[in-house]
């Protein structure tokens, strides 16, 4: 910056700058956001519309009962999500977080592979008795509908 | 007795916060009445009897008085003194409590120890922080009273959440409070200078200190938080975008910029608007992130209540305090004169620079933690993470970090890039030699990458301040201006070297079976069940070897807790000076193996070192500006004390 520039435009020059990057941030962090909407996945969206093979996305669902299997390796561990509408297997290498457990909510994060299945990274289950991840709120319910509808 | 005690102390405190308001305010406006001269007095018991109030909390938690409905809800007889203790805190009256104490407690402080402000400016301010905290009395005492008695006493309590029972998290609230609520001093001391339109270097130099201390204790309270993650929720990750760390991170943010702007404000008699924009902004931050944590809006670990009852009054204090604030900043913004002007390349330049990359930075996260919610108002469930978060502030905190270490080379008011162009164009080539280096040596994604050589550079750069001075002659707030950016690149090394170079082996093991994880070799010896005062564990022993070095065991657990009933898993670390081996204990498998996930972390301790070494460099720095105001004092008391010599002598 020439320093024969006047003082005054300097200030205009900083003010400039600041809306700029401002701007600039809040347009960059809209246009970013937008593309979260595709980020969080329960089993029957992702049927209708799967995310691309390979992009970091999070399913979230119920862990059906009965599908928890450990695969001969000791360490990867597949089971099915479920929304009560439809369901989605899902494959994780690691040791299970604690209170994961069958007829539980899970947030899965990881990516679809190009078999359908879903490969977690992360396992995010209930942190206590009174933390459900939030996506998972209203699941509860539909679970609920769905053990009714089982047992009669 | 204790908890009636408890709860007439704080009904007290409360009124005296209404009272402080009143005078203030009445002093305000007929000026120094005989009501100006008991604002300090009230302002210091308010503080006190909120002190008494929290001991007596204190108190029923560690006698474990089952006739209090909190202390039931919250510990246990059997539990260790320790996490007694940590249970007053741990649940929402108590953290309430806690608040209103620091609160309070901060005005006390500045009620006995601030005497560079005009007088005025001085009331205006402990009126404020009366008027704020009063919201927070009212909050307590009417929706949620950590003293409230049962009809009957409890045969016994219900435990805490064993997610808390750690040392690290026991004392983590009370350091991130006093971060937290630390701030609101800012905010009174910003809406006190805009009351009396004294905004200036004095508002600066007075308000620096404290700014400075509560935000040690918010950088500690979050490099705590993060290692408290890291090694409890057995992920091996130290961040997570979590709403609650947002919450945390972006009073920080906006405390980091208004710590450059005061020194800005202070030096230089420039940004007096934005010094004081983030005065309300910082606090603001703080309550926003109140809101998310306590309203039930979200559920985390952190969230205590889930009670939307809390929420909108939390909500309606956020409305009443920013709200009124903004109000009056718009309407007074003009009234303060313009600052000194500086040229774009200069200190203030760089400052100012900073200060915009913080507050996008800042923008980014709010926007990203509260967009959930607002598309959830719409009926669409959309989470946000680290997809998000990590590419759109890299943005940002790039550029920042760059002029960061350039920053502190530029002179005051108008400098030429000429001048430091010998160590920038060192800091370039080292940055470039890195990242050729890197590339060559193995391929890594881009933003380690950046990382990687940025804080490098970085940690070079922010020492070159200390050339060619006299190093025992340096102020301590250069001294602490030096640390604090050298742990910036020292954290931000840790965490590209921890996202770059982990090393990770998930593995199915019988006892005898050796498993190798980098230079790391690890033997499971044996899985064996173990006690402890309040759960029980199968612990497995492992003899982990470092190369060809020593062989040391390592016993990550998996326990079980009755009190509520509950299983974590406590991953094991071994640290060395270049990282860290982290070993998780699962179950076991159908014939009979034991399921292991070891990582070595390269350089991950580096990350809170990092946080360390910042908050150390604030520490130094508030050392610094204290020593220079005792000697400032003491030499006036001196001169004072010369004149009267003199005087004596020549009436004698």
């Amino acid at each position: 910056m020439s320093t024969r520039i006047k003082a005054k435009h300097q200030r205009l020059v900083l003010v400039v700058i600041a809306l700029v990057a401002l701007v600039g941030a809040g347009l960059l962090a809209a246009w970013a956001l937008r593309s979260q909407a595709s980020y969080f996945f329960v089993p029957s969206e992702m049927r209708e519309a799967p995310p691309s093979v390979g992009q970091a996305v999070r399913l979230g669902g119920m862990v059906e009962q009965g599908s928890i299997k450990t695969l001969p390796d000791g360490v990867t561990i597949s089971f099915v999500v479920g929304d009560g509408k439809a369901r989605m297997p899902v494959q994780y290498a690691g040791i299970l977080p604690d209170l994961f457990v069958e007829g539980s909510g899970v947030v899965a994060e990881g990516r679809l592979n190009a078999n359908g299945v879903f490969v977690a990274d992360n396992l995010l289950a209930k942190h206590d008795e009174n933390y459900v991840p939030r996506e998972l709120e209203h699941m509860t319910a539909a679970q609920a509908d769905a053990a009714v509808a089982e047992t009669r | 007795m204790i908890a009636e005690f408890g709860l007439a102390a704080l009904w007290l405190a409360a009124a005296l916060a209404g009272l402080q308001l009143v005078m203030g305010v009445s002093a305000l406006r007929n000026g120094d009445g005989p009501l100006a001269i008991l604002v300090r007095p009230v302002a210091v018991m308010q503080g006190v009897l909120t002190v008494v109030s929290f001991a007596a909390l204190v108190a029923l938690f560690i006698r474990t008085d089952l006739s209090v409905k909190l202390v039931v809800a919250n510990s246990h007889s059997a539990k260790p003194f320790i996490y007694k203790l940590a249970g007053t805190w741990g649940n929402h009256e108590g953290s309430m409590l806690l608040w209103v104490t620091v609160m309070a407690g901060m005005g006390a402080l500045i009620a006995l120890l601030e005497r560079r402000l005009p007088e005025r400016t001085m009331l205006a301010t402990l009126a404020t922080q009366a008027f704020v905290g009063l919201g927070f009395y009212a909050f307590l005492l009417l929706s949620s009273n950590p003293f409230e008695r049962l009809p009957e006493p409890a045969v016994d309590g219900m435990g805490l959440n064993p997610l808390l029972q750690d040392i690290g998290l026991a004392f983590h609230p009370p350091t991130l409070y006093l971060g937290y609520v630390g701030l609101s001093l800012a905010f009174s001391f910003a809406v006190g200078a805009l009351l009396t339109g004294q905004v200036g270097p004095t508002f600066a130099k007075v308000m620096r200190p404290w700014v400075l201390g509560a935000w040690i204790f918010l950088t500690i309270g979050i490099a705590a938080g993060s290692y408290w993650a890291y090694y409890e929720l057995g992920w091996g990750g130290w961040w997570f975008w979590d709403p609650v760390e947002n919450a945390s991170l972006m009073p920080w943010l906006a405390a980091t910029a208004l710590l450059h702007s005061a020194s800005v404000l202070a030096a230089r008699d420039a940004l007096r608007a934005w010094t004081v924009m983030l005065g309300v902004v910082a606090f603001s931050m703080s309550m926003v992130g109140t809101f998310l944590v306590r309203s039930g809006i979200l559920t985390s670990v952190h969230a205590f209540a889930v009670d939307p009852e809390r929420g909108s009054f939390i909500l309606a204090l956020l409305a009443i305090y920013i709200g009124g604030a903004l109000v009056l900043f718009a309407l007074r913004a003009s009234s303060i004169a313009e600052g000194e002007r500086f040229s774009v390349t200069s200190r203030e330049g760089a400052l100012v620079f900073n200060n915009v990359m913080l507050s996008a930075l800042l923008g980014i996260v709010l926007l990203g933690t509260l967009y959930p919610l607002v598309t959830e108002a719409f009926g669409v469930k959309v989470s946000v993470g680290p997809p998000y978060f990590n590419p759109v502030g890299a943005i940002f905190a790039l550029p920042m970090l760059v002029v960061m270490a350039i920053g502190p080379l530029l002179r005051w008011r108008r400098d030429r890039l000429q001048r430091v162009r010998s160590p920038l164009i060192a800091v370039g080539l080292l940055l470039v030699l890195v990242l050729v280096g890197l590339l060559v040596w193995r391929p890594f994604g881009l933003l380690p990458l950046l990382g990687l050589g940025l804080s490098i550079a970085l940690m070079v750069a922010s020492l070159l301040p200390l050339r060619g001075r006299r190093l025992r002659h340096l102020p301590l707030a250069v001294w602490g201006m030096v640390v604090a950016h050298f742990g910036i690149g020292l954290a931000l090394f840790g965490m590209a070297a921890d996202s770059s170079l982990t090393v990770e082996k998930l593995a199915a093991a019988q006892t005898g079976d050796v498993v190798a994880v980098g230079p790391w070799t690890v033997k499971l010896e044996a899985v064996e069940p173990v006690a402890g005062p309040n759960w029980t564990a199968l612990e497995a022993r492992l003899k982990a070897q470092y190369r060809d070095g020593a062989v040391v065991t390592v016993t990550p657990q998996a326990r079980s807790f009755w009190t509520p009933p509950q299983q974590t898993s406590e991953s094991a670390l071994l640290t060395r000076w270049n990282g860290q081996l982290y070993a998780v204990l699962g179950n076991e498998t159908e014939d009979g193996r034991w399921q292991l996930r070891l990582w070595w972390k390269p350089f991950v301790t580096f990350i809170w070192y990092g946080g360390l070494l910042v908050a150390l460099g604030g520490l130094l720095a508030l050392l610094g500006r204290v020593a220079t105001d005792l000697r400032r004092r003491s030499a006036v008391r001196q001169i004072a004390q010369r004149k009267n010599e003199i005087a004596k002598v020549r009436g004698a």
